[in-house]
């Protein structure tokens, strides 16, 4: 650990010059940034300003909207994304988190079980392990380990947006992205799932979109402020929060007085 | 006391009139809602008449001509009498063959259709081809089956050219319900999958097709009523007027081979009811009775279908 921490290190994501442009409407104007592994990366900006197609450009789901446009780099690791043939082999390695859970129309031991199956486990064992751990994790383990063929789609809202947090989990990604993923979620269980994302850190690249600044704070250890699909700013939390950000407009986001 | 209460009954009336008592607006917005009512279910339940007309005056017509032996002979003298056996058989076979051919078919190009050609000029033309080849009538489709089957085929008028011919009519319907039953499937699912490395065809099998497939095959088994009841495009494809089939054993319902010529019992009401001179009114009745029969019952046999799936609904 840390000789990690000592050692200066490659970003593990790095966004160069990215823009993304729906049909007429730019989403992304030129974003350069780095987010160094093994840390929680927060993202903050009102509504609108490119966050999460910032999330989509990292495992590519951005090529599902119809008419988009990309320009620049992505790097995960040292390799474009954007130039990537191959998108099953880095979808494997990104979980993602979106705002709106998602029940798969399976049973709570599917939804975990899907992906490790999709990518060729099937070794029971392995499985039930990690399904275990994996809602472990997303604090469900407790609310479901008596009924894991309970259908996922009958689960509670908050209930399934943890089962969406475990699926996310269960392909072992070295890089979690994570969408506003409190929306739907009770307080308590919020605070839950962020002890879990600071332990998670350790081992992997956790990428936060939050419209709770506090969250930010609480969590992050870098924080990047988007507005107007723009960069505005980004730096350490400390920096960030602190009573001098480079940017009048980061002061005045984090600080409630915007907009 | 009493006044008391008088009082405060006559209070609360007043409260409530001026709460809730009807201006000139709201009294005619009930009266226009009531005509409107009316009216609509009036119509609406009128729909009901010709299907009861029809059902009634086929039954009374058909009820001395209906019995078991009805269903089980051949025809006989000259088609004069007798039952319906070998054109009931036909029909069978014509239905099974032509939704075997065409629900395989349409059921893949349904599924390329909707989970994986992305919206441009190619995808639109094909489009555009399901949607006017669902247009044509039924006789033309009955002139294609000739030029396309029985003769540039070589299948002749036979079992197999009418079937395809029927399969050719049958397909864009078939085609279109699986893309409506695909695009009931949230796209919220998929993208789910696609965002844990899941392949598009991974998707389709795990999730798309298994919540899909009760919508896909209430399609199917919609045509079954449609290839039954279509005379036309067997007409010069491989209905024949008259060729009869053993009544017992095996042989009785094993009577064709893709190549022989058969009867069915669209073309049989239409040729014992124009062609034949002697035949008794009874017998096309009868006849009609049966085939509407068959209709009616698969098309309640799709509706059950649909309902009791749409119990299980998953989400």
């Amino acid at each position: 650990m840390n000789q990690q921490v000592s050692q200066p290190e490659a970003p593990h994501v790095a966004f160069r010059d990215l823009s993304v442009r729906y049909g007429a409407k730019q989403a992304l104007e030129r974003v350069t940034l780095d987010v160094p592994r093994h840390s929680i990366f927060g993202i903050i900006g009102p509504a609108n300003s490119g966050k999460t197609t910032l999330l989509k450009c990292i495992n590519r789901t951005v090529d599902f909207a119809t008419g988009v446009k990309l320009s620049g780099q992505v790097l995960v690791d040292g390799d474009d994304v954007l130039k990537m043939r191959n998108l099953y082999a880095l979808r494997r390695r990104i979980g993602m988190v979106f705002p709106l859970p998602v029940g798969l129309p399976l049973s709570v031991y599917d939804n975990v079980a899907y992906a490790p199956r999709m990518a060729g486990v099937t070794n029971r064992d392995e499985l039930d392990t990690l399904v275990e751990t994996c809602l472990r994790q997303a604090a469900l383990w407790e609310e479901v380990k008596d009924r894991m063929s309970l259908l996922g789609t009958k689960l509670s809202g908050g209930q399934q947006q943890r089962l969406t947090i475990a699926r996310a989990l269960s392909h072992r990604p070295e890089i979690l992205c994570l969408d506003e993923f409190s929306i739907a979620v009770d307080p308590v269980t919020t605070m839950k799932i962020e002890d879990v994302l600071v332990e998670l850190k350790e081992k992997v690249t956790i990428i936060l979109v939050t419209n709770l600044v506090q969250q930010a704070h609480r969590l992050a250890d870098h924080v990047a402020f988007l507005n107007n699909s723009k960069l505005v700013e980004v730096g350490t939390t400390r920096h960030m929060f602190s009573e001098t950000p480079r940017e009048q407009l980061t002061f005045d986001y984090v600080r409630g007085h915007f907009g | 006391m009493a006044d008391a209460a008088a009082l405060a009954a006559g209070a609360m009336t007043d409260h409530a009139d001026t709460r809730f008592s009807a201006g000139p607006v709201e009294r005619r917005k009930r009266t226009v809602e009531r005509i409107a009512a009316t009216l609509l279910g009036v119509v609406t339940c009128s729909l009901v008449l010709p299907l009861a007309g029809i059902m009634g005056v086929l039954l009374t017509k058909a009820w001395p001509a209906l019995s078991w032996s009805f269903l089980t002979q051949n025809p006989q003298d000259y088609m004069t009498a007798g039952g319906i056996w070998a054109p009931l058989v036909g029909t069978f076979y014509l239905v099974f063959i032509s939704l075997a051919v065409a629900a395989p078919i349409g059921i893949m190009a349904g599924v390329y259709l909707n989970e994986y050609a992305s919206d441009n000029w190619g995808t639109r033309i094909v489009n555009m081809a399901v949607v006017n080849l669902a247009g044509v009538p039924s006789i033309v489709h009955a002139l294609f089956g000739v030029g396309a089957f029985v003769l540039f085929a070589g299948m002749g008028r036979s079992v197999l050219a009418a079937s395809c011919t029927l399969a050719i009519m049958t397909l864009p319907v078939i085609i279109s319900s699986t893309r409506e039953a695909l695009a009931a499937v949230p796209q919220s699912f998929r993208e789910a999958c696609w965002n844990m490395g899941a392949s598009r065809w991974q998707t389709i099998r795990t999730i798309v097709l298994p919540n899909a497939i009760s919508g896909i095959l209430t399609g199917v088994i919609l045509q079954v009523s449609r290839a039954a009841g279509e005379t036309a495009p067997i007409l010069f494809t491989g209905a024949v007027f008259y060729v009869a089939t053993p009544e017992t054993g095996l042989e009785a319902y094993l009577p064709y081979g893709l190549w022989d010529r058969c009867m069915a019992l669209s073309y049989h009401l239409f040729t014992i009811t124009t062609q034949v001179s002697g035949a008794s009114e009874e017998l096309s009745y009868a006849t009609a009775v049966v085939l509407i029969g068959l209709v009616i019952s698969v098309n309640l046999l799709s509706i059950g279908f649909r309902a009791y799936l749409r119990g299980r609904k998953r989400w």
